[in-house]
């Protein structure tokens, strides 16, 4: 069979001897990943949720990056995009980053302006 | 595959039966269906934040909302969540399992891996109905003013939240049942909240030790990120703003904010609930297949693979859902 897998994660730091194995180590790591992030939801420790890096909270880029650290793993090794030709995986991820990222901005933008309208806008809301 | 025949000498790349990209049509044509739902769920989520950034100061805390976990009573915010989480990645590893399998042409191992797999996802659709179910029918109930803003009850000393039920008075009233053989046209009469306005206000005028939390959420300070507290007076002020009492939440009103927020909670968990339903019926059928050998007749398990890759992107919502729903 021309199953060839790549089985190497972590840049090659970590090298796995079957695909098997490889699949338990992406699940612990996922786990640990997830363990984190509840915690952290949790607790919210006053340190990250006091400062702010570009106008959101830590704690919010922390769970935004742990987000898309998972989501990484789970398509480059569970949808197994990492044995895919390195054409069909730009294919596949860089269109929905590229649009969603437009979307977002736009949208985001669009709500803290109007955020801004119903508080300093004169328009009474919460009566 | 290497199994499936092709005359590739007399074929072009586009001219069908080629593999461009080295992938099928079929996996091809997965990969497309999964951008665009992923574009879809997208849209979903980036809406709720819009929603949320415009109220911003106001939205409720998700902390506050999804504190229960099914047979024990308290407070236990996000650990069935983190629960469900869990249990979806394992069924994805179970799934990545069977198509590995499948590999190999290990018919009974896949088998296996794809039970399991259909028994995770069971399990979380389970959960989310049980959430929904806990989520609809509510826990404290609250009032709604005239300017449709919820305004919920805090015990005084521990600033905990109070139920209508432990204070609310009751006061007689007239008000009969309409029933059946009263009416010409008769239609049952729909859901009425346990308690009138009038009941809640006079139970907070006797309890001393009640007060009202508005939405606001502090801005600064100490007591940033946490639900505005009024005092005794505010709150006897504020509650004759009230207009309504709500109880659960549905798809106009709910009594934990934001009336969006038990919408985009409804239609962003529900979109994927149905997702994670639609694959649990799929990897059923696949189930049966590979059972019956129609697989290993066909000389290849790629069908697997392809169901896989579906069940693996409703895993991979789930994981922006779960962020961006529940935790930040």
């Amino acid at each position: 069979m021309a199953h060839e897998h790549k089985l190497e994660i972590f840049r090659g730091l970590l090298k796995f001897k079957s695909n098997t194995s490889k699949i338990w180590g992406v699940l612990i790591f996922l786990s640990i990943i997830t363990a984190v992030e509840v915690a952290l939801g949790i607790t919210k420790p006053k340190m990250l949720t006091g400062n702010s890096f570009l106008g959101m909270k830590l704690l919010n880029w922390i769970f935004i990056i742990l987000t898309l650290v998972k989501a990484y793993y789970i398509a480059w090794d569970f949808m197994h995009l990492r044995d895919e030709k390195s054409s069909l995986r730009r294919a596949i991820v860089w269109t929905p980053i590229f649009l969603v990222a437009y979307l977002v901005f736009i949208l985001l933008f669009e709500a803290d302006y109007v955020y801004t309208v119903y508080k300093e806008g004169f328009v009474k809301w919460n009566f | 595959m290497d199994s499936s025949v092709t005359t590739a000498s007399e074929e072009n790349v586009w001219g069908g039966g080629n593999k461009p990209l080295n992938a099928s049509y079929g996996k091809l044509m997965m990969w497309f269906f999964l951008v665009s739902d992923a574009l879809t769920f997208s849209g979903f989520l980036a809406a709720y934040g819009f929603s949320r950034f415009k109220f911003i100061e106001t939205w409720p805390i998700a902390d506050e909302v999804f504190t229960h976990v099914p047979f024990f009573h308290g407070n236990f915010p996000m650990y069935y969540v983190a629960f469900m989480t869990f249990v979806l990645i394992m069924s994805s590893v179970t799934m990545v399992l069977a198509v590995d399998a499948g590999h190999n042409n290990k018919k009974t191992a896949v088998i296996w891996y794809m039970f399991l797999t259909i028994i995770g996802g069971a399990i979380f659709v389970g959960s989310q109905a049980w959430e929904w179910a806990t989520f609809i029918k509510g826990d404290y109930g609250a009032i709604e003013t005239k300017g449709g803003r919820i305004l919920q009850f805090v015990s005084a000393e521990t600033e905990e939240r109070v139920a209508l039920d432990d204070f609310a008075k009751e006061i007689a009233s007239e008000r009969t049942d309409h029933e059946r053989k009263n009416g010409v046209w008769f239609f049952n009469e729909g859901y009425v909240p346990s308690y009138t306005v009038n009941e809640v206000a006079a139970g907070l005028k006797a309890n001393d030790d009640v007060l009202i939390r508005t939405e606001a959420i502090i801005q600064e300070g100490e007591k940033e990120g946490e639900k505005t507290v009024l005092s005794r007076a505010a709150s006897l002020e504020k509650m004759k703003d009230a207009a309504l009492v709500v109880e659960g939440a549905n798809l106009v009103r709910n009594e934990y904010g934001s009336r969006l927020f038990a919408d985009f909670f409804f239609f962003i968990t529900g979109f994927h609930g149905f997702h994670v339903f639609s694959g649990v019926v799929i990897n059923i059928i696949i189930f049966f297949n590979v059972i019956l050998g129609t697989y290993e007749r066909r000389g290849h398990y790629e069908m697997v693979e392809k169901v896989g890759l579906y069940w693996h992107f409703v895993d991979l919502v789930w994981v922006f859902v779960f962020t961006f729903f529940y935790l930040v």
